[in-house]
């Protein structure tokens, strides 16, 4: 450390004794403009969402109204209602497709967080063999998702006997780069080479740091990965390897309810709704937590 | 036993523990990832059908793809002009609004992020633009254009509109992981390091943003600019849902969904395989050229 950052950091120190603010402030109409620039995003983004909530409670009559209402006069329930008089008339208890979605996502999520961190520490902090190449392959992969590769994984899954069983929906969306690479990312720029020399010096195996020590370290990339896995195994649908009736999941119950035409247009918004409410929930959590993830302090 | 055999050792069992690490997910890539990719490459040279056995028919996929396919020139032209705009688009937007929200109150930043993310919440919440832009008089945007005494526009399958359309939703859709590690990121940033920007003499924000924030951010800059490739390129399901398939004029057909329709419909598996062999080397070149743009800032 050279003369001139060392009296930089005595002036912090002075400033954060004296409770003064050390950082950059934004002006007054700074501050305007951002607001304004963010309303108008917010209702951007917030249209759709507001929209089928409004329907969802839309009774039937007011969906004859012509020119349509973006609002609702009378808002109901009914539509919630109609899902739940369907609901009894279904094959299969409801609670069987409810079952199916929670424990493939639970179960999926789970294994995934583990296998990504458990990945991505020695592509990110070691130099053993292979480890370049499977970083490079793990870009190639984000950017070759696509319907050519359905065919041959149907064929994989056959091969191995999983197709039509809870295999078929948590094995595929495992294979997944994109949590891996996120997680390589956030540890190669978080973690610094010292502490775990450090930590190896004291005997920790590599385990135990990875657990203990990287882990917490990227509690925000974590996160973030926990709440998109979350998403693509809830929002999957049911899935194309998938054809016992007993195995299915829960939108694929919930869609069959609500078939299009006007006079269930409502219960579709409801179903829509419905099916979103873990996933804010989940996502709500989510977010304060990265929010109460305290920004690490100290030089590097 | 001398220092340097039970460093050696140690190193041993260091490295052994790092290959454990990276045996689960190798497998798993393997069966789901590799395999599928490899096999939709080589079919790229044969005429597959998916039911009698292929034969290797050389670059003829290729050259028909280029040479004698004039659809597939309009749907190429119409992938990169919705990748050109949505993906840099949602990119900066993405990065702009984590970047104001960062030092904002709590509940404010929590809204914000709610309402930017939402699009993603439901797999299903964007057909409700369609709802929106509809053709017909229930659609919401052109009864707003009568009550005004103007005549309704045909926004979806007029085809001076429909891609213009097809990309505001898509940039509405663009919010995903990219915007939510950015938010991450921004959180895990090393305040330290703003101080004594602050008092080294940075005279504002932007000084602020190119000097210490990007430099920090790299990693995850690099994340979002992979998804911002991946789905910038991949677009489709949008298009079909507001446009449907084929659009009037093939204006918004992409050539994602010009390849399921050769690989679903038309079961020419080796044709559609060859041009997802050219959308990946599309995407590779792009990430390439993104890849070393943000080097420069790596290197500080």
């Amino acid at each position: 450390m050279n003369e001139k950052s060392f009296s930089v950091f005595r002036e912090i120190s002075r400033r954060r004794r004296e409770n003064k603010t050390v950082t950059l402030s934004r002006s007054k109409w700074g501050m305007a403009g951002i607001f304004l620039f963010l309303l108008i995003i917010s209702v951007y983004m917030a249209i759709p969402l507001v929209y089928t909530v409004l329907q969802s409670v839309k009774p039937i009559e007011e969906y004859y109204i012509y020119p349509p209402k973006f609002y609702v006069t009378n808002p109901t329930l009914d539509n919630y209602r109609a899902i739940l008089d369907s609901v009894e008339s279904l094959g299969v208890p409801f609670t069987r497709y409810l079952f199916n979605a929670v424990f493939t996502t639970v179960v999926g999520t789970g294994v995934y967080l583990i296998l990504a961190l458990v990945t991505a520490y020695p592509i990110a902090k070691s130099k053993i063999k292979g480890v370049k190449i499977l970083n490079a392959l793990l870009v190639y992969a984000m950017l070759f998702q696509n319907d050519t590769m359905a065919t041959l994984r149907f064929v994989v899954m056959s091969r191995m006997g999983i197709i039509d069983t809870y295999w078929a929906v948590i094995l595929p969306n495992l294979a997944n780069t994109m949590g891996v690479f996120l997680l390589v990312q956030f540890m190669s720029s978080n973690i610094s080479d010292s502490i775990l020399e450090a930590a190896r010096i004291d005997g920790a195996g590599e385990f135990k740091i990875l657990f203990r020590i990287v882990a917490p370290s990227v509690k925000a990339g974590w996160l973030t990965v926990l709440i998109f896995v979350f998403q693509s195994y809830w929002n999957a649908g049911n899935s194309p390897y998938i054809y016992s009736e007993n195995l299915k999941h829960i939108s694929e119950a919930m869609s069959s309810i609500a078939v299009s035409g006007i006079v269930r247009a409502g219960t579709g918004m409801a179903v829509t709704i419905l099916l979103m409410i873990p996933t804010i929930i989940i996502f709500l959590w989510n977010q304060r937590s990265i929010m109460n993830t305290m920004a690490h302090s100290g030089l590097k | 036993m001398t220092e340097k055999k039970k460093r050696s050792r140690s190193s041993f069992k260091q490295q052994g523990a790092f290959y454990i690490m990276l045996l689960p997910y190798s497998v798993i890539f393997i069966l789901f990832m590799l395999i599928p990719a490899v096999g939709a490459l080589l079919a790229s040279f044969t005429n597959f059908n998916g039911m009698t056995f292929p034969d290797f028919v050389g670059l003829d996929n290729y050259v028909r793809l280029i040479l004698k396919d004039p659809t597939f020139l309009i749907v190429f032209k119409n992938t990169l002009l919705q990748a050109v705009l949505v993906g840099p688009i949602g990119f900066v937007l993405s990065f702009v609004i984590a970047w104001l929200i960062n030092e904002l109150p709590k509940a404010v930043r929590l809204l914000v992020i709610f309402l930017v993310y939402s699009p993603t919440f439901s797999g299903t919440l964007y057909i409700v633009w369609q709802y929106i832009f509809s053709n017909d008089e229930n659609g919401v945007i052109n009864s707003l254009l009568q009550t005004m005494g103007l005549e309704p526009v045909n926004w979806l399958s007029d085809s001076t509109y429909s891609m213009a359309v097809v990309i505001i939703v898509s940039i509405w859709m663009s919010f995903g992981v990219g915007f939510l590690s950015f938010v991450a990121g921004l959180r895990g940033l090393d305040k330290a390091y703003y101080e004594a920007a602050a008092i080294d003499g940075l005279r504002n924000r932007w000084q602020e943003l190119y000097y210490i924030t990007f430099p920090q951010m790299t990693s995850q800059l690099l994340f979002g600019a992979v998804q911002a490739i991946a789905t910038g390129f991949a677009a489709g399901t949008i298009n079909q849902a507001l446009a449907g398939y084929p659009s009037t004029n093939n204006a918004t057909d992409t050539i994602l969904l010009y390849m399921s329709d050769y690989g679903k419909t038309r079961f020419e598996y080796g044709y559609a395989s060859a041009m997802s062999v050219v959308l990946m080397a599309i995407m590779l070149i792009t990430w390439r050229l993104i890849d070393k743009a943000l080097s420069t800032f790596r290197a500080e």
